[in-house]
C-alpha cells in the first residue's frame, strides 16, 4: 500500500487516519478491523457477566463458598486448592504462545510449521474444555451444585458459575473447531492459492491466521479476568 | 517494513519471553491463593497480576503495540465506560445487602437475644 510511507505517528495520526477518507484503520486489513471490533463487542458481553456476579456476590446476605476449596484436588491424599484451574490456567496460556508463533509462521507462509502450531493451539483448547467438563461434571454430581442452589452457601454461587464459565468453555469449543477449519485452509494450500473460502468471494490470505489468533488470544484474555474474578477472589 | 503487504512479523523470541511471562504471572497469582493471603492484600496482588497478563496478552499477542493509534484507541478506549457500571452496580449491590439486613434477616433478634 503507497499510502503508508506517508502514515502520521502519533496523536496527529490519529486525527489524520479518522479524518481521511475511505477507511480509517490504516494497515489493518478489513477482516482483522471487524475481528476487532466483535471482540469488543464480547468484551461487553463478559464484563455484563463478570458485574452481575459481582452484584450478587455484593448484596447476599448469606456466605459465598469458598472457590479455592470447592475447586480443590485431592492428589494422593493432599487437598492441593485450585489444583485443575490452574492447570487449565497454564493450558490456555501455552496454547496462546503456539497461537501467536503459528501467526508469524504463517505470515512466513510456512505451510506445515503453521499447520501443526494451529493443530497443537487446537488440542491444547480440546483438553481445557475435557477439564472444563470433568469440573462441572465432578461440581454436579459430586457437589450438588445447581444453578438455583448449592451446599456451600449463597444460591447465587451456581447461577454464576455456569454463565461465565459456561459462555467461556463455548467461545473455546467454538475456537478450537475453527483453529481446525484454519489449520485444514493452510495445509491444502487454500491460501497460497488466494483460494476464496466458503461463505465468502474475499481471497484466502495468512491475515485469516492473525484473524483468527485474535479470536483465540481473547478467549485467552477472557479467562485472565474469570479466573481473578471468580476463582481467586 | 510496509506492514500491510508483511502483516505482523516479530522476532520469534519476542513470543518465547512473553509466554514466560505469562506462567510466572500466572503462577504469582495462584500463590496468592496457595500462600492464602487475606484483605487488601490478596485484592491487590490479583488486581496487578491480572492486568499485567491482560496487557502482555493485547500488545504482544494480539500485536496491539505495532498498530496505529487510531484502531489503539477505538478499541482500548470504549471498555473503559464499564468502570462506571461497575460503581453504579456496586451502589446498588451494597444498597441491597443493606435492604436484606433490615427486611429479610434476624440479626436484631440475634443482639437481643429474643427468640421468635
Amino acid at each position: 500500500m503507497a499510502e503508508s510511507v506517508s502514515l502520521e505517528p502519533g496523536l496527529k495520526g490519529v486525527v489524520a487516519d479518522w479524518s481521511s477518507d475511505q477507511r480509517a484503520f490504516k494497515n489493518v486489513p478489513w477482516g482483522k478491523a471487524m475481528m476487532w471490533i466483535f471482540l469488543l463487542s464480547d468484551t461487553f458481553i463478559f464484563s455484563c457477566f463478570l458485574v452481575a456476579y459481582m452484584t450478587v456476590r455484593m448484596s447476599t446476605t448469606v456466605q459465598w463458598p469458598n472457590a479455592s476449596e470447592v475447586f480443590g484436588l485431592s492428589v494422593g491424599g493432599v487437598e492441593v486448592p485450585l489444583l485443575l484451574i490452574a492447570i487449565m490456567t497454564f493450558i490456555l496460556i501455552s496454547s496462546s504462545g503456539t497461537m501467536a508463533m503459528a501467526v508469524k509462521f504463517g505470515y512466513e507462509k510456512n505451510k506445515n510449521v503453521t499447520f501443526w502450531l494451529l493443530i497443537v493451539t487446537a488440542l491444547f483448547g480440546a483438553s481445557f474444555v475435557g477439564m472444563q467438563a470433568f469440573e462441572w461434571t465432578k461440581l454436579i454430581v459430586e457437589e450438588g451444585i445447581r444453578p438455583w442452589t448449592n451446599p456451600m452457601g449463597a444460591a447465587q454461587f451456581g447461577g454464576a458459575f455456569f454463565m461465565i464459565t459456561g459462555f467461556h468453555g463455548t467461545h473455546v469449543s467454538i475456537g478450537v473447531i475453527f483453529l481446525v477449519i484454519v489449520a485444514i485452509k493452510v495445509r491444502r494450500g487454500d491460501l497460497d492459492k488466494e483460494r476464496p473460502g466458503f461463505m465468502t468471494g474475499r481471497k484466502g490470505r495468512y491475515e485469516i491466521v492473525e484473524i483468527m489468533g485474535l479470536y483465540w488470544h481473547f478467549v485467552d484474555l477472557v479467562w485472565v479476568f474469570i479466573f481473578a474474578f471468580f476463582y481467586l477472589w | 517494513m510496509n506492514m500491510a503487504q508483511e502483516g505482523q512479523q516479530h522476532p520469534i523470541s519476542i513470543y518465547f519471553w512473553i509466554w514466560g511471562l505469562l506462567f510466572v504471572l500466572s503462577t504469582l497469582s495462584y500463590m496468592v491463593d496457595y500462600m492464602e493471603f487475606q484483605g487488601y492484600l490478596r485484592w491487590t496482588l490479583i488486581i496487578v497480576f491480572m492486568l499485567l497478563k491482560a496487557g502482555l496478552i493485547v500488545s504482544v499477542f494480539m500485536h496491539m503495540m505495532w498498530e496505529r493509534l487510531a484502531i489503539v484507541y477505538a478499541i482500548l478506549v470504549p471498555p473503559l465506560v464499564i468502570l462506571v457500571l461497575i460503581l453504579l452496580m456496586s451502589l446498588e449491590g451494597d444498597y441491597t445487602f443493606g435492604t436484606r439486613l433490615d427486611f429479610f434477616s434476624d440479626w436484631t433478634q440475634f443482639f437481643t437475644g429474643s427468640e421468635h
